[in-house]
């Protein structure tokens, strides 16, 4: 189809510097975005390699990772909701709710199904926080802080108030500890999660539909993408993600409670995305900058703790990086008008 | 072109006495498109004076500078023969000079009263002396002879109402000037004729009301003064006494149509059809049908606000049709979205590049591709290099001037980002194109190219449908043209019944009737 209308010229000289794309202003504004988060995250680290005897330990830095692994799942998905211009604050009770769902099915049943429901509750949760954002049309803030709420209550009936101790012996144990090359496999499912998300994003039509849903909504849909459908994938991929963090880290402490994740947890998944250098407004953003973005952060409480540092820093020193994030965002955006 | 007949000069301002306002060679650019070039007129007080001209000759934009909303270029004013600078409407209404805009600036929330004096609020140390806002309300309210209660909720009136807030608002700062945008455009037959009264009692006061208007009957029987705009050219200013509707759409009508547009090709008499509309409704469009052949350019004319946006998005699926059906190529357009509507050959280039057309943030690349991913791309896979061989060639033949494909959009031209549209639609090669505003706040060079593209795809086979606000791009570009007006179509000109004579005669029509 497109051919017959294409051809009716002569087909141009293709150079290939222009099929490869050459020096462009996008180019120096999306490598701008990522040197805002790669090259403070590589001062850090060389910071701290050098200031903490044991911060360059391979254990500590597995450690960090194994700590990290859920929050990075969950943002790594967060990161599709904003990119689509949505927000998603119920990741912190659906990581909750999922953890007693799946502990509770874990200490009575067999482990598989355990993930299966830890995962499958955190996708029901996204589904619905997805149809309620694009059917009744409310804002995604106020839909997600809503459903944070339903879903805390609905963990707590669950649990019965209860905390859920595993034993470490189940084949549930495993799932998130199993070592490989001494890497836990909390880690490696991180890894695929980051990777899979991230060639989602950038090397699908799905993914530039998603940039174009939040890049412009009106122009997107009158350009034939269905905006709705994208929106709601957005999410269900979100809350899947905060089921499956929810289903790691249960089967890595081997407890878990209603309360666990709650806000705390929805907003450090947030800052990790900002910090990352995703766009707060929606059609700009990257997975792999997400992950530096939580990182980043980890870093900062893990050097607070190694270097003896008052652990009320932690949250300024927070507070302001999120600060500059968002500012750094805001005039970039103003720039391109 | 520019060939102005001034006939009631700037100059004879010195003399009058009292507060004249003056536009002195006054030129308005938007993003190098000039929206006003030299305009000169005084301002009377006592006397009404009307802005005319087709959709886009300038008319709201000088509006908007006489009250500081916007700011001029290059030229000047003066107010009873001091200069005035207005750097925000806050300076205008400083000055005494008020708007009544097209979109009316009321708060929901407030009480009428506290509307009418929002602002200015007669207050004793922050706190609103509520008694006395009343007291002076009714005041006001008497003399206008309007009937409205102080303290029902703004929110809660009519449309009429709500103008009438508006007007109380300018009568209550003794306004020296009123700039009235489109007032009657909302109101019904009786309340126009009750508003007329009011224009009539704000000049007998002794202001200088600014009326710009659609409605040539309306401007003939209120004003003193009526100066017509063109093209964002001061036609002629001339005494009301002496007009005619005749005489003023003369005035409005524009320059020769040719070699600005590409030559017509005919269309063979047994060309098949490929859009049939019958009995099309949704809001904002009543009943209408017409039928559309392959290679042929169909224009539709009218008012803004007329309703050919909404028939193009009814069309489009875009909004909700409430009867009637569209058949593409025989087919039944089912379906209710855009998405399917793409799917089954229909395009469509919306009106506003930057809210509708583009994501602006975003590549070329990103922008061109996004309607038809699924031809570069397998298993929702993008191949890049197919999709950059795409793009260039269809970047190519839009004649976009860029960097590179991977530029930011909004980094281009308006000529070149509403190229990049029709590199879209070109992609999705459809069987249908409706092009809504194509060439609205695009540059010459590329408004020739975009008519290029336009006749080329009609000359390919396609049917093309051109929504425009100038006339004479409508009637360069098409075969035949429908005329709206109040979301119906009036007429359908096509041969020698299609000159600007008889589309505007069709969209004014309603005027002359009332």
């Amino acid at each position: 189809m497109t051919e017959t209308t294409t051809e009716t010229r002569p087909a141009p000289e293709l150079d290939e510097a222009t099929l490869r794309g050459g020096f462009t202003w996008q180019r120096l504004f999306g490598s701008w975005r990522t040197a805002g988060i790669a090259i403070p995250f590589a001062i850090l680290f060389i910071i701290l390699s050098i200031s903490s005897g044991p911060f360059l330990h391979t254990t500590n830095l597995i450690n960090i990772l194994d700590q990290q692994a859920s929050t990075l799942c969950i943002a790594a998905a967060g990161t599709l909701v904003l990119i689509t211009g949505g927000i998603d604050l119920s990741v912190g009770a659906t990581y909750g709710l999922s953890t007693v769902v799946a502990g509770q099915i874990a200490a009575h049943h067999s482990p598989v199904l355990a993930i299966f429901a830890g995962i499958g509750v955190g996708v029901a949760v996204g589904l619905v926080n997805g149809l309620i954002r694009t059917i009744f049309k409310i804002n995604p803030l106020i839909t997600t802080l809503a459903m944070s709420f339903v879903i805390g209550g609905l963990a707590l009936k669950v649990s019965a108030g209860n905390l859920i101790v595993l034993s470490p012996t189940g084949g549930f144990f495993k799932f998130a500890n199993a070592q490989f090359l001494t890497v836990p496999s909390a880690v490696w499912i991180t890894v695929v999660v980051i990777t899979v998300l991230g060639l989602l994003l950038s090397r699908t039509t799905f993914g530039r539909y998603m940039v174009a849903s939040g890049g412009n909504e009106e122009a997107a849909r009158l350009a034939g993408v269905r905006v709705n459908l994208v929106r709601v994938i957005a999410f269900t991929l979100s809350g899947a993600a905060a089921g499956l963090g929810g289903v790691i880290d249960i089967s890595r402490l081997l407890s878990a409670q209603a309360a666990s994740g709650g806000n705390t947890l929805s907003f450090t998944v947030l800052a990790g995305i900002v910090v990352g250098g995703t766009s707060i407004a929606g059609g700009e953003g990257s997975v792999w900058r997400t992950g530096l973005g939580v990182l980043f952060i980890a870093l900062i409480g893990n050097g607070i703790d190694l270097l003896g540092i008052d652990p009320l820093y932690q949250n300024i020193v927070l507070g302001a990086i999120l600060l500059v994030a968002v500012g750094l965002d805001s005039w970039a955006r103003s720039r391109r008008r | 072109m520019s060939s102005s007949t001034i006939e009631n000069g700037p100059q004879r301002t010195a003399d009058t006495p009292g507060g004249d306002l003056v536009v002195a060679g006054v030129s308005k650019r938007f993003g190098g498109v000039p929206a006003l070039t030299d305009i000169s007129l005084t301002i009377e007080p006592g006397k009404v004076h009307a802005l005319i001209g087709e959709n886009g000759a300038g008319k709201s934009t000088l509006g908007k500078i006489i009250s500081g909303v916007l700011q001029p270029d290059e030229g000047h004013m003066t107010l009873a023969g001091e200069p005035l600078v207005l750097r925000s409407p806050r300076e205008g209404l400083a000055h005494g000079i008020v708007t009544i805009a097209q979109e009316l600036a009321i708060v929901p929330g407030l009480t009428v009263a506290e509307n009418v004096y929002l602002g200015s609020q007669i207050a004793t140390a922050g706190f609103v002396r509520r008694r006395d806002m009343r007291r002076q309300f009714r005041e006001l309210a008497h003399h206008v002879g309007f009937d409205l209660s102080p303290d029902v909720r703004a929110g809660n009136l009519s449309t009429a109402d709500m103008q009438k807030v508006e007007i109380m608002r300018a009568l209550s700062r003794n306004a020296a000037v009123v700039v009235m945008d489109e007032p009657s455009a909302a109101l019904s037959g009786r309340e126009s004729a009750a508003l007329h009264e009011i224009i009539r009692s704000l000049a007998q006061r002794g202001s200088a009301v600014v009326l710009i208007s659609h409605f040539l009957s309306e401007v003939l029987s209120l004003s003193h003064t009526i100066t017509t705009l063109r093209d964002g050219r001061l036609v002629r200013t001339v005494d009301a006494a002496g007009a005619t509707e005749e005489s003023l759409i003369e005035g409005m009508l524009g320059r020769s149509l040719s070699s600005v547009f590409p030559e017509k090709v005919v269309v063979s008499s047994n060309a098949p059809t490929v859009l049939e509309v019958e009995h099309l409704s949704a809001p904002g469009v009543h009943d209408c049908s017409f039928v559309l052949r392959r290679g042929e350019i169909l224009g539709i004319a009218g008012l803004v606000g007329a309703g050919r946006s909404e028939l193009a998005r009814a069309i489009f699926r875009d909004a909700k049709v409430t009867s009637g059906s569209v058949r593409l190529s025989g087919r039944d357009l089912g379906g209710h979205s855009p998405h399917r509507s793409i799917n089954s050959g229909l395009a469509f280039i919306p009106e506003s590049r930057k809210a509708m057309g583009l994501m602006m943030s975003r590549s070329i690349k990103e922008n061109v591709s996004l309607s038809r991913l699924g031809s570069v791309s397998r298993l929702g896979w993008i191949a890049p290099l197919r999709e950059r061989r795409t793009v260039s060639k269809l970047m190519e033949r839009t004649t976009v001037k860029a960097s590179g494909m991977g530029q930011t959009v909004s980094m281009l031209s308006g000529g070149n980002q509403q190229k990049l549209l029709f590199a879209r639609t070109i992609m999705c090669s459809p069987a249908v194109l409706i092009a809504d505003e194509p060439t609205r706040g695009v540059d010459v060079g590329s408004k020739r190219a975009i008519y290029d593209l336009l006749a080329e795809m009609a000359q390919e086979g396609q049917g093309v449908i051109v929504i425009s606000s100038e006339l004479e791009e409508v009637l360069g570009l098409a075969h035949r043209v429908i005329v709206m007006r109040h979301g119906r179509i009036i007429t359908e000109l096509s041969g020698d019944d299609m000159n600007e004579q008889a589309v505007l005669a069709a969209a004014f029509a309603e005027t002359s009737s009332h």
